[in-house]
């Protein structure tokens, strides 16, 4: 498979699908499972070894699913540049401290366990879910684990030492400004509310910060090239760093299989 | 807990035939039951290091976890990650229903007091290792762990049912990967040979030193923890991976190596043991770097670990 070959190239996808969707959804979850795989290794606890590389394999899991709806999974994970990848900047941002990782991961799976919840009952009630139905409906089991993981962290963080409180307080601010994005309808989607999926995610969000003794920022959610650029292909500047290091072999044989 | 008092030497007596009795019946001995301070604490010694070899093991593997060459792949290689995390943390259960602490088991790894297994000490340096450690690695794994199944110590026999089973799956992946790359381009052939050629003779070593250096040795087969010696484990798997490398396509770094058809084994060349005493003494080439980073996700975990602890009081002193 090369890039040149037009009968994998990413156009060869099903017209019903909403493939514009189902890349930018395959996008976040191969960028952010490649952030978690980040961890091996280095995690505070044994248990958090497991439970990390557990979700990260989730959501390679849900990418691999995801991109293959779009054309190849290798070609599109492997030989697309920084501009073409459609991912939310939320999903490529650095792990940080793990408050960083637990604050990123509460706001992405608030987020896909909301969305995914709404794309099964749409492929339940047989309306507009663009083809996603079926993906969605395995995920959302996962994308509940994650949920639970990710709260359980902020209240232990948050309500746990006076350090562990300021850490959790500094990873809520810092990664606030990303969450608007998530929110940008996706094309083919039209089973989805997107400006109620945005109010639910902010309550349920805000009902967790609540109980963790957290305070949720007043910050903008979007604004400029901050944040809300990540669908259109614009990044954070990280990102070309971490693609490089995810294509360089693959890039270095062309033509090889593994 | 099964101390014996001074005053008791003969109900101590008795207790040892009852534990000689068991062993020599290839019954499993259970935390409750007494056992020699001997047993407890070479098991102890033992599971340990077992557990810390999948702690630091995940390192040389993990290396590449972002680099790996296709999505299905790195797939794999997250769940075996994952998996020897999952392992390490059996073992530690283990270790535990001797009266040792996780805590304390951890502690002595990240001091120095404890060892891990000396394959770790060599740095993954091309995608193809990543392979050679699923097949040599683990297989070697494998030879070693199969008769600890049989183990006189229970929890520790039982974890290795368990482990046992993930890393064969772990080994063909390794195998099959390896094949992918020795059937693939001149260029893919020419990573999976370089590899094979760095990882043979430190699979090698995983067997420990020659039978007649062994300390632990003797006391070990006598209790049954062990079954079966060091070199005859390492030739067990020599003949085992010959066939192996031919239907790779691949060479083993070995002029030595013929088949001996008087023992029915593979003769085999000389291990270099000084290198392998310079890995134990911490000298290789990754021990520093191992143990650095190892020491450096639980320094840096600390206030993660402080916070779960704070909030778990505060929880407790809510509800009661």
């Amino acid at each position: 498979m090369t890039a040149a070959d037009p009968a994998t190239a990413p156009a060869s996808a099903a017209p019903a699908l909403a493939a514009e969707a189902a890349l930018a959804l395959g996008d976040d979850a191969l960028m952010l499972s490649h952030r978690l795989a980040e961890w091996a290794g280095h995690a505070p606890e044994l248990e958090e070894e497991v439970a990390l590389a557990n979700i990260a394999l989730d959501l390679l899991g849900q990418a691999r699913v995801l991109l293959s709806l779009v054309g190849d999974e290798d070609e599109l994970a492997y030989l697309r540049e920084e501009r073409a990848f459609r991912n939310a900047q939320l999903t490529e941002q650095p792990n940080g401290d793990f408050a960083h990782t637990i604050v990123r991961q509460l706001y992405f799976s608030t987020y896909q366990r909301l969305l995914y919840g709404r794309l099964t009952a749409a492929a339940g009630a047989g309306t507009g879910d663009g083809g996603l139905g079926g993906l969605a409906a395995k995920a959302v089991k996962e994308v509940a684990y994650h949920q639970d993981h990710a709260e359980q962290w902020t209240l232990r963080l948050g309500d746990g030492t006076e350090e562990s409180h300021r850490r959790t307080q500094a990873a809520v601010d810092a990664l606030w400004r990303f969450t608007g994005e998530l929110f940008q309808p996706l094309p083919g989607l039209a089973a989805v509310d997107w400006t109620e999926l945005e109010s639910d995610w902010l309550t349920s969000v805000t009902a967790v910060l609540g109980r963790a003794t957290l305070t949720v920022p007043d910050g903008p959610r979007t604004g400029a090239w901050r944040a809300g650029a990540g669908r259109q292909g614009l990044h954070t500047e990280s990102f070309g760093r971490m693609l490089a290091e995810m294509q360089h072999l693959h890039r270095s044989h062309p033509g090889a299989t593994w | 807990m099964t101390a014996v008092t001074a005053d008791s030497h003969e109900a101590s007596k008795a207790y040892e035939a009852v534990f000689d009795a068991a062993v020599a019946a290839d019954e499993r001995i259970e935390p409750r039951d007494w056992m020699p301070e001997g047993y407890r604490t070479g098991l102890i010694r033992q599971i340990a290091q077992h557990a810390h070899s999948e702690i630091i093991g995940m390192q040389p593997e993990a290396n590449w976890i972002t680099r790996a060459p296709s999505l299905r792949r790195k797939a794999i290689l997250l769940a075996k990650v994952q998996d020897e995390a999952g392992h390490g943390l059996y073992l530690y259960s283990a270790a535990e229903t001797l009266g040792a602490s996780r805590d304390d088991l951890l502690d002595k790894l990240h001091s120095g007091r404890q060892k891990y297994s000396s394959i770790f000490n060599y740095p993954t340096l091309t995608w193809a290792d990543v392979g050679a450690i699923g097949w040599l690695v683990d297989g070697a794994a494998i030879t070693n762990q199969v008769p600890l199944c049989r183990c006189s110590y229970g929890p520790y026999a039982r974890a290795m049912i368990r482990v046992c089973k993930e890393e064969s799956f772990h080994q063909r992946q390794g195998y099959e990967s390896l094949l992918a790359l020795s059937r693939g381009t001149p260029e893919q052939h020419a990573m999976a040979q370089d590899a094979v050629d760095r990882w043979w003779w430190p699979s090698l070593m995983m067997f420990g030193p020659p039978d007649d250096e062994s300390a632990h040795s003797a006391q070990s087969m006598a209790w049954k923890i062990k079954r079966h010696s060091n070199d005859e484990l390492r030739q067990r798997f020599v003949d085992i991976c010959v066939p192996q490398a031919e239907s790779l396509g691949l060479t083993l770094p070995d002029p030595d190596l013929k088949w001996n058809e008087e023992r029915g084994h593979h003769d085999f060349g000389a291990i270099d043991w000084a290198e392998f005493r310079e890995v134990l003494k911490g000298n290789g080439p990754c021990n520093e770097q191992r143990i650095t980073q190892r020491r450096r996700a639980h320094e840096d975990g600390a206030w993660v670990r402080q916070a779960a602890a704070a909030y778990a009081a505060k929880h407790r002193e809510a509800t009661a």
